[in-house]
């Protein structure tokens, strides 16, 4: 008896290490109780399955169903969506979005202009600085490991919300990011209210103040060329910042345990055939870390397509709708401007970005190693 | 030729070199990640014009809790109550059910179970924020929207958490279940008296990963609710700061209310490092 409790023991300890073997077969070596005990299994299986099954399915399943029916109608929040007296609409509210030009369709591709600048900012900072911190905390020599990567980590498991309180207020017009800038002689702008593109901020330097004609009249889907050229505006990059400063320090885990895993000698043998610092990191450890740069960057990559609360707290979309993202824009045009079914519509096209962006990941991934992943930032 | 050059002597000072420009680097970024911290826990106890005008000292002049005062005299108390009461349902809840569910998955054989998993982990790749209309729906439909069953019931159950436990059962020896099955226990008394005990370490990381995901959770209650007596913390939060957007006035307040909402976290990270660490590179390390 005692044998088997240290056993149990043994296995507590070592499961509590983090490590533990998780082969894709091992679910199948069962035990062959009785009939009658089996039977007894079946039940209790359905009974302890029950309760999730009933939940994700009355509040997950069920209600997917019900928003593609309201997608399809033009429901404005009277009564029930399934009620015969409301108007069926079928694609136009999807129509809408991409074919007829009106203000459905260049918030909608404002908002989409905004999110992909968002994301192609984020996404290479957020992943660079997160392998940077990585390879500085798992230097070999350091003292005090345990404080940095605390320090790196805890921002993210604080609240979106609160830290966009803080954020909100650091960069006030005469806050603290406005003050450090000073300090260098740097005139900070008003961060929240400026709607001037990053990129025509840039082209203004050369004396590109407005639009050139070439540019100004025609473009895809609404826009003016020059409109989708503006780059991210100066609110947009306020909330890049606190983004990157928020995720890093997970995607920094990430990286530490793959380099954690990286055997010393590997970087030793190196080191005495001569390789300098940066051959050891470019042929050596960039090469092992591939499977976690991929898994980063596509959660990455999923999780900025679904930047929401941090708009929501500080700037609402604006100034002059260059904070507007699909997931903000589909829950205003829903829940403020009572256009359920238009609202809807923009939630399944979003869904449909994220979904073909997961595919595309784990096509490319699809003969990998891949790490296994905990599935947070997939919800 | 590169290696006769760089003996262990000549080494020594650049290793030094190096080794200062790596703290320095590593104190910068320390500072960048905790700072906004300080900025936050002194701001919030600084009056309305020193905060203002001095956001960047960190020793508040006068020390003031004015701002705290009118928190607690208006609905905080209230909104800190609420939080509490759907942070501690849904975690007792997905603690609870999550195992049941996760143990089934990975032990038990019943007809169905493959979809049932299968049907997790698509529910997993579901991204939360195309969700947002979808639970309005179905939450009005029932009509319970408005109430503390539309806080509560959706969160109920996680599909994530449900995944955690079946690959933690999966690794536990079968030895003693066995054992308790053949001296005749049923399939319930095996997996609270034998199998819960032995599941500590992953109850504890899925109950601090319900913790502070409920306690964070803003956009369900956004959806979910508009009753101010139903507001939580991070939709009365919210809410105040969204109500005077752009306008500097009432920082202390604003920043004593995200303070009150960091801490509980704050604390259950300081006590359970490990067990959040464990959680974020589960996925990282070799599985």
């Amino acid at each position: 008896m005692s044998t088997v409790t240290t056993a149990a023991a043994d296995r507590d300890d070592r499961s509590a290490g983090g490590g533990r073997p998780a082969h894709r077969g091992s679910g199948r070596r069962r035990p062959r109780f009785g009939r009658g005990i089996r039977g007894n299994e079946a039940m209790a299986g359905w009974l302890f399955v029950l309760p999730i099954v009933v939940i994700l399915g009355l509040f997950l399943l069920l209600p997917i169903l019900m928003a593609f029916w309201v997608s399809l109608t033009d429901w404005r929040g009277q009564g029930s969506p399934f009620k015969s007296g409301v108007p069926f609409v079928g694609g136009d509210n999807y129509t809408h979005l991409f074919t007829q030009d009106g203000l459905a369709r260049r918030d909608f591709m404002t908002s989409l202009r905004n999110n992909f600048y968002y994301v192609l900012i984020v996404v290479p900072v957020q992943t660079a600085l997160a392998l940077g911190l990585a390879l500085l905390v798992n230097n070999r020599m350091l003292k005090a490991k345990g404080f940095f990567r605390t320090a790196f980590y805890f921002p993210s498991v604080t609240s979106s919300v609160a830290i966009s309180v803080v954020f909100l207020f650091m960069f006030a017009n005469s806050g603290a990011i406005n003050g450090v800038l000073s300090w260098f002689g740097i005139d900070g702008p008003a961060w929240f209210s400026d709607s001037r593109g990053l990129i025509h901020l840039i082209l203004g330097l050369f004396g590109v103040d407005s639009a050139p004609a070439a540019l100004n009249d025609g473009g895809p889907l609404g826009l003016s060329w020059w409109e989708w050229l503006s780059g991210p505006s100066v609110a947009m990059c306020a909330i890049m910042f606190l983004v990157i400063w928020t995720t890093s320090g997970t995607f920094m885990l990430m990286f530490l345990a793959a380099l954690q895993s990286v055997p010393v000698s590997l970087d030793e043998a190196s080191e005495l055939d001569g390789a300098t610092r940066w051959q050891r990191f470019r042929y050596v450890t960039l090469p092992l870390l591939k499977p976690t740069m991929f898994l980063v960057l596509t959660l990455g990559l999923i999780g900025t397509w679904q930047v929401f609360d941090q708009i929501y707290v500080m700037s609402q979309g604006n100034p002059a709708k260059t904070t507007l993202t699909p997931a903000f824009l589909s829950y205003r045009t829903a829940f403020k401007d009572l256009d359920y079914g238009e609202g809807a519509a923009i939630s399944f096209i979003l869904f449909v970005i994220i979904i073909v962006l997961t595919l595309a990941q784990r096509w490319i991934m699809r003969d990998r190693d891949e790490p296994r992943r905990r599935f947070r930032w997939l919800r | 030729m590169a290696t006769l050059t760089t003996t262990p002597n000549k080494r020594q000072p650049k290793g030094l070199v190096t080794t200062i420009v790596g703290y320095a680097v590593l104190i910068f970024f320390a500072l960048v990640f905790i700072y906004p911290f300080v900025i936050q826990l002194t701001n919030s106890f600084k009056t309305e014009p020193d905060a203002a005008g001095n956001p960047l000292s960190p020793v508040p002049n006068p020390v003031s809790t004015a701002g705290f005062e009118r928190l607690f005299d208006g609905d905080f108390g209230l909104w800190i109550g609420n939080s509490l009461l759907v942070t501690v349902v849904v975690t007792v809840g997905r603690v609870f059910l999550d195992s049941l569910a996760g143990y089934a998955l990975a032990r038990l054989r019943f007809r169905g179970r493959g979809a049932v998993f299968a049907a997790v982990v698509a529910v997993m790749a579901v991204p939360g924020v195309v969700l947002f209309i979808p639970k309005f729906l179905v939450l009005n439909q029932f009509g319970i929207y408005d109430t503390y069953a539309a806080l509560i019931l959706p969160l109920l159950v996680d599909a994530a958490g449900v995944f955690i436990m079946k690959q933690f059962f999966e690794s536990i020896p079968l030895s003693l279940e066995e054992a308790a099955r053949i001296d005749g226990a049923s399939v319930f008394r095996t997996f609270r008296s034998v199998v819960l005990p032995m599941a500590r370490p992953a109850l504890i990381t899925l109950t601090i990963l319900s913790f502070q995901g409920t306690w964070n959770e803003f956009p369900h209650t956004l959806v979910a609710v508009q009753d101010p007596n139903l507001f939580t913390l991070p939709r009365g939060l919210a809410n105040l700061v969204s109500g005077s957007l752009g306008s500097g006035t009432q920082y202390p307040l604003k920043l004593g209310a995200a303070l009150l909402a960091t801490i509980p976290v704050a604390i259950i990270f300081a006590v359970f490092q490990r067990y959040f660490i464990r959680g974020a590179t589960e996925g990282a390390e070799k599985g």
